[in-house]
């Protein structure tokens, strides 16, 4: 009798890294159809782009290093459509798969792969394009206007406009007219990168993870509430700066990415209320438009150290024990 | 406490109670046994019986000279035909007593009903009766009903929550002897002065929250007594039954990191330990068989058998309906805490409360794939530990970091390990790191005396010229 021998516990759960990565694929496809409805089939073209390269990337690499192949852990994939969904729906098709390559290669397999990457590899990507491509990378296209179900900016068929932000910048109160309505944000129909721009749908998708227990909302929330509370006390109208840039698609699918992101419940609040903080702090002030992508790249670095920081205590650690 | 009140963390593993229905069935049809004399922590018993030997049931075969330790007593009557080392189920060379079963079970006469009239009388007919902790710590109970001075305990909790997926032996044990349980539950109260038990029973076993309700207030009724035995329904959660949570859900007292339940004035006994007690009282017999659970896919008929200790457990499979296929695992507990054999000739001990046999399927280890930080393993660690930590420097085999992340508050119940979506050995790994903690503390103590010896020598040769 041939009897295998192995540590306990010997039963595991279902749940593995491939079911997750592709519960959250299955949460980004109501911002890829979106992405399709509102910028055509250009920006369905340049996510397939983004996922392809990141795919071979991944592949090739790990054969040159003679590594196990890791592309059926389907992260690849995740991080491809990330990327393409921080990218303007105007990039040229070589720059998407420059930053396939700097997310795949540089960021995460020159760190060591799957888990030791220590920032968001789409992030990062995207803010080396944003650095190294100022001009297209916010070359933005409005919606069609086909869709416009509310109402009918002026320009609206117009290849490129300013963002919801960049005109809240700019303009400040005066420009309040130029500005889209709050359904028109909520839908998508507005200037903004290809997953972004559709709060409906990446709504759609953040309640298909959380019902799959995919990601828990301590980050999202700590982030949005505390972004939200600056720049209203700032002034700014917290209703536009949640449904207008990237902070939606940046708090839901970017900062909860597990691998940049705390394990501990406190470090995860930190890790959310300091991105907010960030957040608010460049929306106000600075003039790049990457406030989110930023913020989170920032926290991404420390989060070891919040790891470290918010170690809970060991249960029975408290001497003291309450009245039975 | 507000209701609902439980440990933070835990997991829900799939129940697998399939035995539940399945009344115990008593196995006799044993050739021969073979009882170790080590069965639980502390040195061997010494061996009083030689070859050729008759024996009977409950007669003494190992002697408890070690104050920790229990004696053994014979579980079948024959006759002895050997007395020799045996590789135990751990992979430890450990003297073992094989009879040869005549098939009567013939009771020796020493076993009479035991006349108690003191709590060190109890205490003594506890130990002599060679019980152990039957949850499957198997801590010699007598240890247990001996605290330090000033840790008297004030509440006895009954361990019932049977939180193991696959088991349910207390939970046949409850439905087929309350009376025996409640019993065994008054005379720890009375002789060890507790004034107040709690049993805590998981809330998917309505029934047995039942049955043990009717039973109290049956014996209050018959007796007039006015003992206060509470049952209380938990959560249903792994690992509602490890002895810290259990406290903690029960009566809010936390047992300090390093301490034991004493240290809280709390005394834990399992709801089977109980029912010896109880049934002991009665006709002296002392811990001679086990009920244990059969179960898994390997198995043509899972149920639960009660057995004589010592008894082999092809045997046992085999007297239980045998296998449908090749068992790929065998495991001498549960599938969270259980112990995966390498051999399977080995015999039933105290310990034993659940043999799952395997196939190729359930056996299936899946492969380790790099940790991704989702923080799973932190949030269902009962400890509050953090075991992605633990685990990077158990691998990096670095002493300080494992006792950064206090490693060894580790309690095994297997949580991480289960949750890991990325299907880490954890558990393992905390183990291994457990080991080079241990191992890293004894070399400074060593160094510690060492320099002091040394100290000392050169104190003394400053002293000399004088």
């Amino acid at each position: 009798m041939n009897l295998q021998v192995s540590s306990s516990p010997h039963i595991r759960d279902n749940v593995t890294t491939k079911s997750l990565m592709r519960d959250v694929i299955i949460a980004t496809v109501p911002a890829i159809i979106a992405s399709g409805i509102l910028f055509g089939l250009r920006a369905v073209l340049l996510i397939l782009v983004s996922v392809f390269s990141c795919v071979v990337f991944e592949y090739f690499l790990r054969r040159i290093m003679k590594r196990d192949n890791t592309i059926s852990d389907l992260t690849a994939i995740v991080t491809g459509i990330l990327l393409a969904f921080n990218l303007p729906p105007t990039l040229p098709v070589y720059m998407v798969v420059i930053g396939a390559f700097f997310a795949i290669v540089v960021v995460k397999q020159m760190f060591g792969g799957l888990g030791n990457n220590f920032v968001n590899p789409a992030l990062t990507a995207r803010i080396i394009l944003a650095i190294a491509f100022p001009n297209a990378m916010t070359n933005w296209s409005v919606p069609s206007g086909a869709f416009n179900f509310v109402t009918s900016l002026t320009g609206a068929d117009l290849v490129s406009s300013a963002t919801p932000l960049a005109i809240l910048k700019s303009q400040g109160v005066q420009g309040a007219a130029d500005l889209p309505a709050y359904l028109d944000l909520f839908l998508g129909d507005k200037a903004g990168c290809i997953g972004e721009v559709s709060v409906l749908a990446l709504l759609l998708g953040v309640i298909y993870m959380v019902a799959r227990r995919v990601i828990t909302l301590w980050i999202p929330l700590t982030y949005i509430g505390t972004v939200l509370l600056v720049t209203g006390l700032a002034g700014k109208d917290p209703v536009y700066m949640l449904l207008s840039g990237g902070l939606f698609l940046g708090a839901f699918f970017m900062a909860t990415d597990y691998v940049t992101s705390p394990v501990t419940r406190s470090g995860r609040i930190i890790f959310g209320i300091s991105c907010g903080l960030i957040t608010a702090v460049i929306r106000l002030y600075g003039n790049m438009a990457e406030g989110v992508s930023f913020s989170i790249l920032l926290m991404n670095i420390i989060t070891p150290h919040l790891d470290k920081f918010t170690m809970p205590k060991p249960f029975g650690e408290v001497k003291k024990h309450g009245k039975a | 406490l507000p209701f609902g009140h439980t440990f933070f963390g835990g997991v829900h593993p799939k129940g697998n109670k399939n035995t539940h229905d399945f009344p115990s069935i008593r196995l006799d049809d044993f050739a021969s046994v073979e009882i170790l004399l080590q069965q639980h922590v502390g040195p061997p018993c010494v061996c009083v019986v030689k070859k050729g030997d008759h024996v009977n049931v409950g007669q003494l075969i190992g002697r408890a000279d070690h104050p920790m330790t229990v004696p053994i007593h014979a579980s079948v009557s024959g006759e002895v035909k050997d007395v020799s080392f045996v590789i135990s189920a751990t992979g430890a060379p450990v003297e073992a007593v094989t009879i040869i079963s005549d098939g009567k079970y013939t009771v020796d006469p020493s076993c009479a009903k035991p006349e108690v009239n003191s709590r060190e009388n109890f205490i003594k007919m506890v130990r002599n009766a060679g019980l152990v902790g039957l949850g499957g710590a198997t801590f010699p109970v007598h240890i247990k009903l001996n605290p330090p001075k000033g840790s008297e305990p004030d509440v006895l909790v009954v361990n019932a929550a049977e939180c193991e997926p696959y088991i349910t032996s207390d939970y046949r044990q409850i439905c087929e002897h309350p009376d025996e349980i409640i019993d065994g539950i008054l005379a720890v109260m009375k002789w060890i002065s507790i004034p107040r038990a709690i049993i805590g029973v998981e809330n998917n076993k309505p029934l047995a929250t039942d049955i043990l309700e009717r039973e109290i207030t049956k014996q209050r009724l018959e007796t007039k007594h006015e003992s206060d035995i509470t049952v209380k329904s938990l959560k249903t959660i792994y690992p509602q039954g490890a002895e810290k949570m259990l406290i903690y859900s029960l009566t809010g007292r936390k047992v300090p990191a390093g301490k034991l339940p004493h240290d809280v004035k709390v005394l834990v006994m399992n709801v089977s330990t109980l029912r010896f007690i109880g049934k002991h009282m009665k006709n002296g017999i002392p811990l001679v068989r086990k009920r244990l659970t059969l179960d898994g896919s390997a198995l043509n008929t899972p149920g639960n058998v009660n057995v004589p200790i010592g008894a082999k457990i092809p045997d046992v499979i085999a007297a239980a309906g045998g296998t449908k296929e090749e068992p790929s695992k065998i495991i001498m507990g549960g599938a969270m805490m259980g112990f995966a054999l390498d051999r399977i000739e080995c015999g039933i001990i105290k310990a034993n409360n659940a043999i799952l046999v395997f196939g190729s399927k359930e056996a299936r280890i899946p492969p380790e794939t790099p940790c991704i930080h989702c923080g799973r393993c932190v949030k269902v660690c009962p400890m509050n530990l953090m075991p992605t930590g633990i685990d990077q420097s158990a691998r990096r085999q670095e002493p300080e970091g494992l006792e950064y992340y206090n490693v060894m508050d580790c309690i095994e119940c297997g949580c991480c390990t289960y949750i890991c979506p990325a299907k880490r050995y954890l558990t393992q790994s905390i183990r291994n790191g457990k080991t080079l903690v241990r191992a890293e503390r004894a070399r400074a103590a060593a160094e510690q005396k060492l320099r002091e010896a040394e100290a000392l020598r050169h104190a003394g040769k400053e002293d000399a010229p004088k």
